[in-house]
């Protein structure tokens, strides 16, 4: 082909550009899309409660993803601080993913169980009054607000659309179950099962 | 663990990655050729090949790449293919070095363990109470203690609000190695049940007893009438006398040590607040997080804090 023809035809030259530029994605992104590896869970995965969904929002929603990571990836200096590496299974219920990539404070892929229920409100209330050298902020806010789970029933039903295995038992409880919590308490809800799915593998 | 990284590819998938990764190359490499000049010295006439493109009589030269931008595309092709052959990357061809993600990290795992297991199985042979005197131990023990215990415990080992501070010699669960050992390894959880339902009468004289227990400031008539409440309802884990129960990890209400006391709050605020909404305190299991031979040198550590008492 004359590369003229290609040169003159923007059109063209942009479709040529995009199948180009998608044979690296055909191979290494579509076959994860239909491998076990990472479409079925690990044993043990349940979906996550209502209470725990609402405190997955409220760590988006306060951007917690912007300092800790959720990946611990397979390096003895990682695995030796924080346990065992990340494995694709026990995320197929993540939608989105909340990994992020920088790590101001410490990963949290696997804080589950680690520190009590009253640490995490201690800490996340103020963090200097448990670390004193801490410079994460404080999120005392979430003591205040209560949940009033209306969204709740629609988030559960989005996420099943997606492939998330809530029963038609779960979605109805959902609001009743989150109804006048505190933030805090679906916050710490959600960190207590961190990771938990692989206890005991370190 | 086994197979968590999963089955390995079926052999469509793996033929797909196989086919467009080296069709790829291919592609590359036929691109590279097609387009390929090599003469650029002038005909008979002195003319040089053109492109064709002109724009304002400027015509543009067909030369051929540079040469040194030619060979290492050449060689990008080459490190590619080696790479293939050598490390995963076709499908399920797993490369002739055998390398592999989890592969690495069990390797480094086995290195370690290798360099540390002698040590801390030497220091796990030692009794506890001998071990909190040897200071080379107490080194290593310091470094577990900073990076698993101190974000609760402080890095000064002095506690905090809900916190026990391990430097005195008050122990909810017994300052005994042996002790020590079972609260690290298995945890604890503390539950002081609520007593809204005693009425708040009834708070306020026992608060006021409590406060007499340790000596604090209270009001002397009232602590009198609490005291026939505390023996019905709080001797039970306290004991008669008040002094606890490390068994129940009940806690010593005669040494003057309040372990739920906020900065500048009064210590019957304090007692006030227990009594009424109960606490519960819970210390994380930590076998399964550090494992039993740095659970031994953690203890000696406590332990060692308790002698320099």
């Amino acid at each position: 082909m004359k590369h003229e023809i290609v040169e003159k035809n923007v059109g063209l030259l942009a479709v040529l550009i995009l199948v180009a530029i998608s044979f690296g994605g055909l191979a290494e992104v579509v076959p994860l899309f239909f491998q076990k590896q990472t479409t079925e869970p690990v044993e043990g995965l349940e979906p996550l409660s209502a209470l725990e969904l609402e405190g997955r929002d409220i760590y988006r929603r306060e951007g917690c993803v912007g300092c800790h990571s959720q990946m611990v990836r397979p390096f003895r200096a990682e695995t030796e601080r924080y346990g065992h590496y990340n494995v694709a299974g026990e995320q197929v219920y993540e939608h989105n993913f909340l990994w992020g990539s920088k790590r101001t404070g410490p990963d949290l892929a696997r804080v589950g169980g680690r520190y009590s229920d009253d640490w995490h409100r201690a800490h996340l209330y103020n963090p200097r009054d448990v670390v004193p050298e801490s410079i994460m902020p404080a999120y005392p806010w979430l003591f205040e607000n209560t949940l009033d789970g209306d969204a709740t029933p629609a988030k559960m039903r989005t996420l099943r659309q997606l492939g998330v295995p809530y029963t038609d038992e779960d979605i109805a409880n959902a609001t009743a179950d989150v109804r006048g919590t505190q933030e805090i308490t679906a916050l710490v809800a959600y960190l207590q099962q961190l990771g938990t799915v692989l206890e005991g593998t370190r | 663990m086994n197979n968590l990284w999963g089955d390995s590819l079926s052999g469509f998938w793996s033929a797909w990655i196989i086919i467009i990764t080296l069709g790829t190359i291919a592609l590359s490499v036929w691109i590279l050729m097609a387009n390929r000049r090599t003469d650029k010295t002038p005909d008979a006439d002195g003319n040089v090949e053109t492109t064709g493109h002109a724009a304002d009589g400027i015509e543009e030269y067909d030369n051929p790449l540079p040469k040194w931008w030619f060979q290492l595309f050449v060689l990008t092709v080459v490190f590619a293919l080696g790479y293939l052959v050598l490390y995963p990357g076709l499908g399920n061809y797993a490369g002739i070095l055998g390398w592999s993600q989890e592969g690495q990290w069990e390797e480094e795992v086995a290195q370690a363990e290798e360099r540390f297991t002698p040590i801390f199985a030497q220091y796990q042979e030692i009794p506890i109470p001998e071990l909190a005197e040897d200071p080379e131990a107490m080194q290593v023990a310091e470094r577990i203690y900073q990076n698993n215990c101190a974000v609760c415990h402080g890095s000064n080992a002095q506690g905090g609000y809900g916190f026990p501070n391990l430097t005195n010699d008050d122990w909810l669960y017994g300052g005994e190695p042996e002790n020590i050992l079972t609260t690290l390894n298995n945890g604890r959880n503390g539950l002081m049940p609520a007593w809204q339902q005693l009425g708040q009468n009834n708070i306020e004289n026992l608060t006021q007893y409590v406060l007499s227990l340790s000596n604090e400031e209270h009001d002397e008539a009232q602590a009198e009438q609490g005291e026939s409440t505390f023996m019905a309802v709080c001797a039970a884990c306290h004991g008669p006398s008040g002094t606890g129960n490390t068994a129940l990890g009940a806690p010593n209400l005669t040494d003057d040590i309040w372990l739920y006391l906020a900065p500048g709050q009064e210590v019957g605020d304090s007692i006030r607040q227990t009594l009424r909404n109960g606490r519960n305190g819970h210390m994380p299991a930590q076998a399964a997080y550090i494992g039993e031979e740095r659970v031994h040198l953690v203890a000696a550590y406590v332990y060692s804090l308790r002698l320099a008492n």
